[in-house]
């Protein structure tokens, strides 16, 4: 094997593998975590069981969630959920009930994570921690099942793609900005396969909350990794938990298979209209279309960030009537800290609905379905018809600021027209950390 | 056993999702995959689930199979009867959940965009070609790997256990051809 330098997606592989793998080898990994959500264990135990493999590899590196709709809001959900707490008694495997959070949010506030970890969740949005410099992607459930059952999968080592975020993002950028604009760039399935690695000048900038949105909707573009660079943020961010980490740096003279280079001084806020979320512009294009819904929160935008980000709206404007605003933070922990900041005050003083945490409206499943043609705004990942309700309806996405002015107004506006001036979006390193 | 699939085109375009293939509403509504049949590729084609014939070869364009991670929509798909998928551009969590139901996903350039509805489509694994019958016109596809191969072979991924007594992994140490 030459000394030829590794990307980060292949320092972090072979240190799993104890050798350099080129993109297209298939290999086999022990994977470090598994977990599972209401939405795809049945059919995960329901795989084992036929196969009378029911059993786990080790009970501390499986977890299961009861997030997507939680508490169960029809009978299906609730023989789903009653399924899992039996099986997490069964098998000594610990279970999230309603009301914990979002799984993928869970796992990095309560730091089950370590750098380079081989993560399978059962769910797309697994790449979420991948803004950690994990190996984390996302599995149906009959993969994420055999994981659970053996502690192993089979990989195919994904081409990379350096993604070059460059300048100093002017304030009012937010990750999900960021996030909009390059799945504008790259379409819907401009990364298919490919590990992305963020790189570039404007990383030093872009805050933990805001990386873990642009990872999240890597895989909107089709991506299997969405890195972030182990970097003093990220190393400070594993510190605060309690986890050691050791030096990862990609080689100076790696080669990657595709690069792209995005200018992150020059972003406007950003939108993705109906009906795909690579269909981006800035929200200028949009501005004046009326709203009936506005929806804050999701494994995308539910964090600290995102609330502070739609509080400087709400804290000195109401939402307007006629309109629906739902706020609901992505985990118990983030919602416990809002609480404190007076911020649930703020956003249920201003007019908004705060729920408890659940996936909930981002899928559709409860708290706030869309009716036939109706339009909403929302900071989830995905617009596809249907997605949040009636086929009809129409879900345009948008960073936290933008949803919150969008429910003040009643329709599309700037976001910048309603905050006060200047103060940056993306919160600052201490009050991630504290 | 299925590494051969002769049937009919249905013709789809660029970025059919896995919400179009299977909205994730209807997951939390039924508990059994046999009554979401009915809503198999509801908003796309109407009574697709009823028209459909075993064998029957969806085209699509880009990005097929995208969004979430929902395997009921590639054992929809099969239980429906669709004996291969052919499309541009495939996501990785379908092709994944496709592979372990035992359904022929393959990546064309050429065949798509000169396929029109009922078209006879060849897939064909062993020869690593994808061919439409009726335009005489053939592709060859990029060979898969041996391991994908004996999952499809089997007729999926729990009948590869069933069969062998253990995931493919268990019986290879390594996977690099
Ligand atoms: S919040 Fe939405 S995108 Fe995130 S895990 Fe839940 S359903 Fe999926």
């Amino acid at each position: 094997m030459s000394s030829r330098e590794l990307t980060l997606t292949e320092a972090l592989l072979s240190r799993k593998l104890g050798r350099a793998p080129a993109p297209g080898d298939h290999v086999v990994v022990d994977v470090d975590l598994v977990y599972m959500h209401d939405g795809t264990f049945p059919l995960a135990l329901k795989v084992l069981r036929r196969l009378d493999m029911e059993k786990v590899f080790d009970p501390r590196r499986i977890i299961l969630f009861i997030d997507h709709a939680a508490p169960a809001p029809n009978l299906a959900a609730a023989i789903a959920h009653r399924i899992m707490r039996e099986f997490s008694r069964k098998h000594g495997v610990k279970l999230y009930d309603v009301g914990a959070g979002i799984s993928h949010q869970v796992v990095i506030d309560e730091g089950l994570i370590e750098p380079g970890n081989v993560i399978a969740g059962a769910d797309s949005h697994t790449v979420t921690l991948g803004a950690l410099t994990t190996l984390a992607t996302g599995f149906g459930s009959t993969d994420a099942a055999l994981a659970m059952a053996t502690g192993k999968t089979w990989l195919r080592v994904p081409e990379q793609v350096k993604v070059s975020i460059e300048g100093e993002p002017s304030w009012w950028v937010m990750g999900k900005d960021i996030a909009l604009a390059l799945l504008g760039e790259l379409g819907s399935d401009g990364a298919v396969y490919s590990s992305l690695e963020f790189q570039g000048s404007a990383i030093p900038y872009i805050s933990m909350d805001s990386r873990i949105t642009i990872s999240n909707m890597s895989v909107e573009a089709g991506a299997k990794y969405g890195l972030f660079p182990l970097d003093g943020l990220a190393k400070a961010w594993y510190k605060s938990r309690g986890i050691s980490t050791e030096p990862l740096e990609p080689g100076s003279k790696a080669t990657y298979s595709d690069e792209i280079v995005m200018e992150a001084s020059r972003l406007e806020p950003m939108i993705a209209a109906p009906p795909s979320p690579d269909n981006v512009t800035s929200v200028a294009e949009y501005e004046g279309v009326e709203v009936d819904q506005v929806f804050i929160g999701s494994c995308t935008n539910g964090r600290l960030e995102d609330f502070h980000a739609a509080a400087r709206v709400l804290k000195r404007h109401s939402v307007k009537q006629g309109v629906r605003c739902i706020a609901v933070p992505a985990s118990r922990r983030i919602y416990m800290r809002l609480l404190r900041e007076g911020i649930i005050e703020a956003l249920a003083g201003a007019g908004c609905v705060v729920a408890h945490s659940t996936c909930g409206p981002c899928i559709g499943a409860h708290l706030g379905l869309l009716a036939e043609g109706e339009v909403a705004i929302s900071t989830n990942n995905r617009n596809m018809p249907g997605r949040m309700g009636h086929r009809s309806a129409r879900i345009y996405l948008a960073n936290p600021a933008t949803a919150a002015a969008a429910a003040v107004k009643g329709r599309i506006v700037d976001p910048r027209e309603l905050l006060p001036l200047g103060s940056r979006l993306m919160d600052p390193v201490e009050v991630q950390m504290a | 056993m299925t590494l051969r699939v002769k049937g009919r085109a249905w013709v789809l375009g660029d970025g059919v999702s896995t919400d179009h293939i299977i909205s994730g509403k209807f997951k939390y509504q039924k508990a059994r995959l046999e009554d979401m049949l009915p809503y198999l590729l509801y908003d796309v084609i109407s009574d697709f689930y009823k028209r459909v014939r075993p064998g029957d070869v969806i085209v699509a364009g880009k990005g097929f199979g995208y969004g979430s991670s929902r395997e009921h929509a590639a054992r929809l798909l099969k239980m429906a009867g669709v004996g291969a998928v052919v499309a541009v551009s495939v996501h990785r969590i379908f092709y994944r959940n496709a592979v372990n139901v035992g359904l022929p996903v393959v990546v064309s350039t050429k065949i798509p965009p000169i396929t029109r509805e009922g078209d006879t489509i060849l897939v064909d694994l062993v020869e690593g070609i994808v061919v439409n019958e009726s335009k005489n016109i053939r592709e060859e596809i990029q060979s898969l790997h041996p391991l994908i191969v004996d999952i499809i072979k089997a007729g999926g991924i729990e009948e590869y256990i069933l069969k062998h007594g253990g995931p493919p992994w268990q019986f290879r140490s390594s996977f690099s051809k």
